[in-house]
Parts: C-alpha cells; sequence; structure tokens
C-alpha cells in the first residue's frame, strides 16, 4: 500500500478552468518522486492539493487523496488539517519567505509539536535541538533563539527541512527548494534533503523543472504537461529512453554541463502542439 | 548603549518640542485680540486702574521679557497663578487632568478593541457578507466626526433611551469621598463597584463618541495589513502545520501586520486627546479640555498656557511610547 496515492484528483479555477486533469500517482514510503515540468504543468498544484492550501481561485472538482490509507477529502476540515499536519509537511520554495519574520527560530519549529501534537515544551524542544544537529546547523541552542533576519538563506532553508521533519511525518512535499538559493548552496541542500528523506524513511514527493536534479535525488519521476500525467516512470527508464515524445524533447532540451557551449534547444512546436492535441482529446474524453 | 543614547537623544528633542509649543503659544495668546485685564474690570474704570493691574501681572512688560519670567518659574515649578480663579494653575491643570486621561484612555481601549475586533473577523471572512457588512459599518463611523456622534449618542442614549449620564463625571448623590483625581482608578481600587458603575454611566458615552472613528481608521488600515500578509509564505506554511485560519490570523498575521496601524494609533491618539476639549464641553465633564475653553473665554493666560504644555507634554509622550513599543514588537529594528 503506498503512503500516499492519488487518484483521478481534478483541480480547477472558480470558472472552470482546469489546472489538474485526473492525475494519478503513488509514492511509497522511503520512495522519492520527482514531479517535472514546464511552469504552469501543474506540479506545485498537486501538492497543493496535498497539503489542503490551494490558492482560493482554485477548488478540487475530483478524485481521492488517500495519505496513509485515509481519503483525506472526506474528512472534515479540522480533522484533516490536523491529519496533514501531522503526516505530511512542506519544505517550501523560498526560504527567505517561509519563515514568520517576528517570531523566533525555536517556536517556528517547535509550535505543530506542542499545539497540534500535544507534546509537552522541553520534549519538543529536544527535539528541535537534536533536528538542527541533523541539517548540520552549528550552535543549535543560538539559532533557535534567533529571529529569520539574523540568518542566511541556506541557513534558513536548512533550518525549514528540520522544521519539516519535526513531526516525524511520513510524506515530505519539497515545492522547488532549491530555486531560490545560490547554485553552491543548491547541491548541499539537495544533499541534505536526500539525506535526511534517507535517515527517516520518508516518501518525498519532489517538484522541479530542473531534469539534471531528477537523477540525483529520486528513483520515479511523474512529468506532467498542461495539468496531466504524460509519463509515469522511472528515473532510469527514463534518462534512457523516455517512452513519450513530449518526454525525449523536455530532456533534450535540458542544458548539459558537459558541454557548456552547446546550444540551448527548445522543445519544438510539433511536439507542443502534439501534446496540446493530445490534452485537448483527453478533456473531449472527460466531458464526453 | 546605543538604547541610552536614543533615549537621551529623544528626551533632548522633547525638551525641544516642548519650549517651541510654549513658545508659539505665549506668544499667541498675547498677539490676539481681547486681554484679561479688560475682562477683569467693570466697564469705566480708569487708565491708572488698568495699569496698575498690567503691571501686577506683569503684562506691562515686552513679550520676550515676558516669556523669561514665565520659563525661569516654569523651570522652579511655579507655573503660575491663574487669573480668573487666583489659584495656582499647577494645581489647577493636575487636578483636570486624570478626568482627560481616563477619558481619552477608555477611548483608545474602546477604539483598538472595536476597530481590532471588526479587523480580525472581516479578514476572516474575507470575500464574504460579512467583511462586506464591516466594510459598511466603518465607512459609516469614519464618515461622522466624533462631536457628531457624541451629539447623536445623547440623543439615542442619553435622551430616548436614558440608559446613561449625558453631563458631568460622577453623580454628587453618591457622595463618594475621592482621595484621588483618578476617579475610575481609585473606585476600582476600593473595590467600590457601585462607583464604578456611575463613573463608567458617565464616561462611556464621550468615550465611544471619541472611539468611533479612530475604530474605523484601525479597522481600514489594520484590515489592509493583514490581507496583504495572509499571501505570505509563512502563512501558507502554518498552514500545513495544521493550524486553525482564526490561529493563523491572530498568530502568524497579526503581530506583522500590526506595525503601520500602531504607529497610525500613535498619530491618530493625539488627535483623539485634541477631540477631547469639544467632546468634554459637550458632555459638561469635568476634564483639562473643558477647562481649557473656559480658559481661553476668559483669556485666562497663565492658565492657557499651563494646559497647553500639557496638552503637548501628553503629545510628545505618546509618540515616544509609540516609537517604543514599535521596538519591541519588531525585531529588525532592534539591531538598528
Amino acid at each position: 500500500m503506498s503512503y500516499l496515492a492519488i487518484k483521478d484528483l481534478t483541480v480547477r479555477l472558480k470558472n472552470g478552468v482546469p489546472l489538474l486533469r485526473k492525475v494519478s500517482l503513488e509514492v511509497e514510503a522511503g520512495e522519492v518522486r520527482a514531479l517535472v515540468g514546464e511552469s504552469g504543468a501543474g506540479k506545485s498544484m498537486i501538492g497543493k492539493a496535498v497539503l489542503g492550501i490551494l490558492p482560493r481561485a482554485a477548488r478540487l472538482t475530483g478524485g481521492k487523496i488517500l495519505l496513509d490509507g485515509e481519503d483525506l477529502l472526506t474528512l472534515p476540515p479540522k480533522a484533516r488539517r490536523e491529519r496533514i499536519g501531522a503526516k505530511a509537511a512542506l519544505i517550501p520554495q523560498d526560504p527567505l519567505t517561509a519563515l514568520n519574520p517576528s517570531r523566533r527560530i525555536g517556536p517556528q519549529i517547535i509550535d505543530r509539536l506542542v499545539d497540534i501534537l500535544g507534546w509537552k515544551r522541553p520534549k519538543a524542544e529536544a527535539r528541535a535541538l537534536e533536528l538542527l544537529d541533523e541539517v548540520h546547523i552549528q550552535d543549535p541552542g543560538r539559532v533557535m533563539k534567533s529571529y529569520p533576519h539574523e540568518l542566511s538563506g541556506g541557513m534558513r532553508q536548512r533550518i525549514l527541512i528540520a522544521s519539516a521533519f519535526a513531526a516525524e511525518p511520513k510524506l515530505i512535499i519539497a515545492d522547488e527548494p532549491t530555486t531560490a538559493l545560490d547554485v553552491t548552496v543548491q547541491k548541499q541542500i539537495l544533499k541534505l534533503i536526500r539525506e535526511m528523506q534517507e535517515r527517516h524513511q520518508t516518501a518525498l514527493l519532489f517538484v522541479t523543472h530542473d531534469l539534471g536534479v531528477v537523477s540525483k535525488v529520486s528513483q520515479t519521476l511523474t512529468v506532467l504537461y498542461a495539468g496531466k500525467v504524460i509519463e509515469d516512470t522511472n528515473v532510469r527508464a527514463f534518462f534512457e529512453a523516455p517512452a513519450h515524445a513530449y518526454s525525449q524533447a523536455l530532456l533534450a532540451a535540458t542544458p548539459k554541463y558537459t558541454d557548456p557551449d552547446g546550444s540551448l534547444m527548445p522543445v519544438p512546436e510539433s511536439i507542443i502542439t502534439a501534446v496540446e492535441q493530445e490534452v485537448a482529446a483527453f478533456d473531449a474524453q472527460l466531458n464526453g | 548603549m546605543p538604547f541610552v543614547r536614543a533615549l537621551l537623544t529623544r528626551f533632548a528633542t522633547t525638551l525641544v518640542t516642548l519650549l517651541g509649543a510654549a513658545i508659539i503659544v505665549f506668544v499667541v495668546i498675547r498677539i490676539v485680540p481681547g486681554n484679561p485685564i479688560a475682562m477683569m474690570l467693570p466697564p469705566g474704570a480708569t487708565e491708572a486702574d488698568i495699569d496698575r493691574l498690567k503691571t501686577l501681572y506683569g503684562l506691562d512688560k515686552s513679550i520676550p521679557e515676558q516669556f523669561w519670567i514665565w520659563l525661569v518659574n516654569v523651570l522652579q515649578g511655579d507655573f503660575g497663578t491663574s487669573i480668573t480663579s487666583r489659584q495656582p494653575v499647577f494645581d489647577l491643570v493636575t487636578g483636570r487632568l486624570p478626568a482627560t486621561l481616563e477619558l481619552s484612555l477608555m477611548a483608545l481601549v474602546i477604539a483598538i478593541a472595536l476597530g481590532g475586533t471588526a479587523a480580525l473577523t472581516a479578514t476572516l471572512y474575507r470575500g464574504t457578507k460579512v467583511e462586506g457588512g464591516i466594510d459598511v459599518a466603518g465607512g459609516v463611523a469614519l464618515s461622522l466626526p466624533d462631536f457628531l456622534w457624541g451629539l447623536a449618542l445623547i440623543l439615542v442614549l442619553g435622551v430616548v433611551w436614558p440608559i446613561f449620564h449625558i453631563s458631568g463625571r460622577v453623580s454628587p448623590s453618591l457622595g463618594f469621598d475621592f482621595q484621588s483625581n483618578f476617579y475610575l482608578l481609585e473606585a476600582l481600587v476600593r473595590l467600590r463597584f457601585d462607583v464604578v458603575l456611575d463613573l463608567l454611566g458617565h464616561m462611556l458615552l464621550p468615550a465611544i463618541a471619541l472611539a468611533i472613528p479612530l475604530a474605523a481608521i484601525i479597522l481600514q488600515l489594520l484590515k489592509q495589513s493583514l490581507k496583504e500578509c495572509m499571501h505570505d509564505d509563512y502563512i501558507t506554511l502554518a498552514r500545513t502545520k495544521g493550524y486553525s485560519e482564526t490561529s493563523i490570523i491572530t498568530r502568524d498575521a497579526l503581530p506583522n501586520a500590526i506595525l503601520p496601524t500602531l504607529t497610525l494609533i500613535g498619530v491618530q491618539f493625539t488627535f483623539l486627546i485634541g477631540g477631547t476639549v469639544i467632546i468634554e464641553r459637550l458632555f459638561s465633564y469635568e476634564g483639562l479640555g473643558n477647562m481649557a475653553i473656559d480658559a481661553v473665554i476668559n483669556r485666562d493666560l497663565p492658565l492657557i498656557q499651563g494646559i497647553v504644555l500639557v496638552f503637548a507634554l501628553l503629545f510628545t509622550l505618546v509618540n515616544l511610547l509609540v516609537d517604543m513599543t514599535y521596538a519591541a514588537l519588531n525585531p529588525r529594528l532592534r539591531h538598528a
């Protein structure tokens, strides 16, 4: 049984425009699945739907989200919120804005343990210190008492990773966690996320538009286009021979470090047209 | 110690502000038509009588000279004698100040409670009819000045349904012997809740009248800041932790949204204190503002001067308090 199973998930804007088209995917405990696609393909939207943080303009119009075997969408709001808070966590995209500027770091890590899970404060504090140590932060005691503006971007992302693992969730959703960081820090953070994921044996849904990152982090991946699953495969098979023409073009469009002078190759027009037609046919089938 | 230095700088600027205010008022009340001597003497007084009185009150000297004498006296703790009541200005002013302080603080508390609750509720129900209703109420509250709200309140809650007293600070029939001029505080400390009730019966209407426009301003600004904060990433992150919308608004958004409102409350509170002058008159509330109007009518120069000085001191203190609260609430400012 997969830890997270999404079945036929459909999300639409209030005016009916579909953002996710019957998306299905599964993540096992201990598995890392990458969600890849262009901007607007709906990869972040899947994570948001699972975590219950869809934007106000969007609504979930169909499908199931099974977390640890329990259908989240049938739960009453409070129970759903608390279930998500206990079993899943988000590593956000931008560490500079994801910490509350007017609160100290310590309370921001332990708050859910105390308020939602009912831990005693000393136990939660000990746990936070331990986690900060796990993400290689020097002097965790001082950091706990710091405000976000006193720390660097890389430090803050480490803190957010520690915070995500605080409640021992079995699912982590990382939403482009390295996009806002500079390149040297990106590598360390990727390694850290992988290290934490292995140590805690969590399922990890890794949202990214960078195929170069995918091979380093994940075992399986889902390719999306316009909110539709284009390909669902494992990483080795994908990099050897992508099945779908769009995936092949996407892979070919990835800049290669081995060939820094090579020209950038966009996804060809003909392939975009073909995949657009495929999505349109899929929509017609849905509505028909 | 940067904090001590900032405090000293603040203290110095406060003194300069007070001196400036004192000079302006001192000159203005001596230039404008009407003089206290004419008010004191019966019609047909001789030139000699007028000159004798002028000499008695020091009004025959030049204005800079008069100011110097006044300043030297003030620095020795002597604020002069009221021309009308012949009592020391200091005693008169300190006797009335507590009444005005109690009234304006009560108004401030009401304004913050009303405006704050309305802003939080509107944020919680944003995009619904509840928010629309609160917006309309805020607009209405803001469209009338405090003294018109005072008149409306007197009419409705004082005359049509006489629930509240509409005049004075305390019912004389109560026969309560106050030891201080902080009536409400004293009644609370002495646990005389019947007296507290009577005092509130007098104080609430003028306080509400003063509070309504301020509450509306707080509502509008705080709601706007809260709405902006609700889009921030740390709010989204708090949602994934399992927190309810209410606790996210009060715990995560409010501390970040409140700073602009705090500055505004500081500025507006000084306006509110200014508003007590007319409101106290309207409700015959025995405060500083009411006394200021009498002093102006009687051209009681030393008393006017004393009252203005106290008002100026109040204003600068309020601003100082706001700055200190601001630094306490915003960790990014503390190290600056």
